[in-house]
């Protein structure tokens, strides 16, 4: 086993447990940091994966952006803080859950593990590997060969904006636009 | 390094997001386990894309754009979520039953 592999399967174990205690603690805010466990140690997976620029990405926009945009949903849905029982569904529906989940890892595994068994990443030194993640090639795949659906992605991320906009401001309210012809107050 | 070892991270990875966007209340904690089954599915992406040695990186560039979609996605949810707050006073999931059926009307039809 190589160097690689070992840390691989480190990172992988860390971002494993950290994604169960994800879904199984008692405390709201405590499952946004362990979110952060997890998605940083998939960034060292990339890394590893001679991912850079992706990786890079993952710790900008997941661990720096998303993460602080659910804690921001947290404290402005006045989550309680400290444990809480409230956060679980009842016994059995957890239950449904998790058998759903065994059965779904259970398909997904044996099929995955009867498709690749001793199919192997070459990870090896030589320079085409190394480069292939970098920012370099990473940049000139988007801007080349991916420009069309690069800028397809900019109008869903406007989209996106404009929608969340619409949805949160207060001064809209749907009174107004369905009666003309009506003068009193405007908005709230 | 045996292919194997990303591509069954990530299969548990999505396994515990399924998990976690049907055991958890809260609509928040339930975003965090969409979050969770989508870099099971990045994960895959870049794995293959460095296995099969692609020369245009889709792989790469795949799991670029759903990082993005996944950021729209969760503007938007949390949007949705606050607006939903607003009006109820609840995130939880559950005690959003007002397109249920009455369950006298269930039992008797």
């Amino acid at each position: 086993m190589s160097v690689v592999e070992v840390l691989f399967g480190l990172l992988g174990l860390m971002a494993l447990g950290s994604a169960l205690l994800v879904v199984t603690t008692r405390h709201l805010v405590h499952a946004a940091l362990w979110l952060v466990v997890t998605l940083g140690s998939i960034a060292g997976c990339y890394l590893l994966l001679s991912a850079e620029f992706v990786a890079w990405v993952q710790v900008l926009i997941y661990v720096g952006a998303v993460v602080v945009l659910l804690l921001f949903g947290l404290m402005l849905t006045r989550a309680p803080i400290g444990a809480s029982n409230e956060l679980d569904s009842s016994l059995g529906q957890r239950l449904a859950a998790a058998i759903t989940a065994g059965a779904t890892a259970a398909v997904l595994v044996t099929s995955v593990v009867d498709a690749f068994h001793g199919d192997h990443i070459d990870l090896s030194d030589d320079s085409t590997v190394r480069a292939a993640g970098s920012s370099h090639s990473v940049g000139e795949a988007v801007f080349r060969s991916w420009v069309l659906p690069f800028e397809v992605l900019s109008l869903l991320l406007l989209a996106a904006l404009v929608g969340a906009i619409v949805l949160s401001r207060r001064d809209i309210s749907p009174e107004v636009v369905a009666e003309p012809g009506h003068t009193g107050e405007v908005g709230r | 390094m045996p292919l194997l070892m990303p591509v069954l991270l990530a299969t548990l990875l999505f396994s515990i997001g399924i998990y976690g966007v049907l055991a958890r209340r809260n609509a928040i904690l339930v975003l965090m386990s969409v979050e969770l089954m989508l870099n099971g599915v990045n994960l895959n992406f870049v794995a293959f894309d460095v296995y099969l040695r692609d020369s245009l990186l889709s792989g790469q560039v795949f799991t670029l754009f759903l990082i993005t979609v996944a950021a729209a996605e969760i503007g938007l949810g949390l949007a949705i979520v606050l607006l939903v707050f607003r009006n109820r006073e609840s995130a939880q999931l559950d005690e959003l039953r007002d397109l249920r059926e009455d369950d006298e009307e269930a039992v008797i039809s």
